[in-house]
């Protein structure tokens, strides 16, 4: 390999692909850490509560569209918000139940809804030119992230962090329940459609990069919050750099371990069920 | 500082819980709320706080309608002592006690040197500083309760509501913490509290509030309040009400099978 073989390899396939994998890495677990907190519960995450499933069918829309990423993101966007939402709605409207099993449920049917239209829009798709791309973007991959798709996805990942950091604090007191936060001093409906754009609107734009990739967001806080405890403060840094490194090396797996490559999404669940199972075999459910 | 409700109704959407409560509370002052299971408590602390809305009449602090504030206002006004609760995550103590500050930081702030050292003191108010460190989840329910009423300290309003502050706690802790609420109005807090035994009500009350199916039965000083035919009424059995030689004052219920 000549040396300018070796540099194109370097800066344009094999940086990007780093970058991208702790990028997806790092937003995945500060929105699952945010949602966590956010809803009292450690069992949510991206995926539990349909944001994945709804950005990821956002994003098949995009790519049935042919739209360009910038059109994609922007629809994973939408349709994920669109579904938190609805999965909120159905919670607060079902009452008087047991609330985090419900909103756990309601995630899980709103999540499958947002299935059932991806696999409404692969029947649809040009069997030869679309569908190939969107069973491959679904399974989870960075194969084919390029160095633009990193330059529009950072910004808007970066947008999503901001409001993240600047409300630290009170992301702590909001995690203790709408009543008390309130009587502590915060206006904690606004704060909570604020975190919940915030953390969605990062979900997304990876998602629509990278495909689903299940369970980072929710493994990651619970490994944060281990080693550094529930303060927002520092869980939220933890778990941005437990997440960009995990996910660097199940890709770094993912890319080397066989001939040909195995998709991103099946490693992360082949590596974060298990982890999920002991966590709640510990017996405190991973409140740590 | 003043808190007032002035012919209060109170509940949920679609289903009123109680009505016609009005009430007073100055500086230096101590109010129990006293009253069976399910007379509406809770709900009527709700409603003084702001955190469910008036169904008729008004919450005045300082001569202004409650509503009318922000939440950063009423916070630096009334402070909240909920019912023991366990949190979801392990915060430290004095975490959780340094979360009283928020209402004085600004919406991107963090507690800075001053909110930390307020926390400190509060902890060292309710002699649980050794517990700074500790996980709110891991300490006893006792504990639990006296780092939620110094986090009420921490947040430094003039007037504090608790929700039934002694319920978890054993003998000694009661005592404390009745000691504590008395040792508070003595500087100049207002407090609310609400109780199951009458007994606090001697303890520590300037007032007493008697609540019976969402309406008042009587207010007033505790030993004109406190009448055994009045305890009898809301209690549903004979209560004998005894002036012990040391001026204290206790309440006992005839356990005698009828």
């Amino acid at each position: 390999m000549d040396g300018a073989t070796r540099d194109t390899v370097l800066f344009f396939v094999r940086l990007p692909r780093v970058g991208a994998a702790m990028l997806v890495g790092a937003a995945l677990a500060a929105a699952g850490a945010a949602y966590q907190g956010l809803f009292r519960n450690p069992l949510v995450s991206p995926d539990i509560l349909g944001v994945s499933a709804g950005a990821g069918l956002g994003a098949v829309l995009g790519i049935f569209l042919s739209l360009p990423v910038l059109g994609i993101q922007l629809l994973a966007f939408v349709v994920g918000l669109g579904t938190v939402g609805l999965v909120l709605l159905i919670a607060s409207s079902v009452r008087g139940r047991e609330p985090v099993l419900v909103l756990v449920l309601a995630g899980v049917v709103v999540g499958a809804l947002a299935g059932s239209a991806v696999s409404l829009l692969k029947v649809l798709a040009d069997p030869y030119d679309q569908l190939p791309a969107i069973t491959f973007w679904l399974l989870g991959s960075l194969a084919a992230v390029k160095l633009e798709d990193l330059a529009t996805t950072l910004p808007v990942t970066v947008l999503g962090l901001i409001p993240l950091v600047l409300l630290r604090w009170r992301i702590n007191v909001l995690s203790l329940g709408d009543e008390e936060a309130k009587a502590l001093g915060i206006e904690a409906g606004r704060l909570r459609v604020v975190v919940v754009a915030a953390a969605t609107l990062m979900t997304a734009s990876v998602v629509s990069i990278a495909g689903i990739i299940g369970w980072v967001g929710l493994i990651m806080p619970h490994m944060a919050r281990m080693v550094v405890g529930p303060n927002f403060d520092r869980l939220l840094p933890a778990a941005m750099i437990l997440g960009a490194g995990y996910l660097l090396v199940v890709d770094t797996m993912a890319r080397s371990m066989a001939v040909v490559e195995t998709p991103l999404g099946i490693l992360t669940a082949f590596v974060g069920a298990p982890v999920f199972l002991w966590l709640l075999a510990r017996g405190r459910y991973g409140w740590t | 500082m003043r808190l007032e409700a002035q012919g209060l109704g109170f509940g949920y959407p679609g289903k009123p819980v109680g009505r016609d409560v009005s009430l007073a509370l100055g500086a230096g002052e101590v109010l129990c709320l006293l009253g069976p299971n399910g007379s509406g408590k809770t709900t009527l602390f709700k409603t003084l706080l702001g955190l469910l809305p008036a169904q008729a009449g008004e919450v005045l602090i300082d001569a202004r309608p409650l509503r009318r504030l922000a939440r950063v206002e009423v916070a630096t006004r009334i402070a909240y002592v909920p019912q023991t609760h366990t949190a979801h995550f392990p915060y430290t103590v004095r975490d959780m006690v340094t979360m009283g500050r928020t209402a004085h930081l600004g919406p991107f702030a963090r507690p800075g040197a001053r909110d930390h050292a307020a926390a400190l003191e509060a902890l060292e108010t309710l002699g649980i500083a050794d517990l700074a460190d500790a996980d709110y989840t891991r300490v006893s329910g006792g504990q639990r309760q006296l780092a939620l009423i110094a986090r009420a300290l921490a947040q430094a309003a003039p007037l504090i509501v608790m929700d039934e502050p002694t319920a978890s706690l054993d003998f000694g802790n009661q005592a404390l913490v009745l000691r504590e609420i008395r040792a508070l109005a003595a500087q100049g807090y207002g407090i609310v509290l609400s109780t199951h035994d009458p007994d606090h009500a001697f303890a520590c009350a300037s007032a007493v509030a008697l609540l019976h199916g969402g309406r008042l039965v009587a207010t007033g000083a505790p030993s004109d309040v406190l009448s055994p035919a009045r305890l009898e009424a809301v209690y549903g059995l004979p209560v004998a009400v005894e002036r012990l030689p040391g001026g204290h004052t206790v309440c006992v219920p005839d356990l005698s099978v009828p």
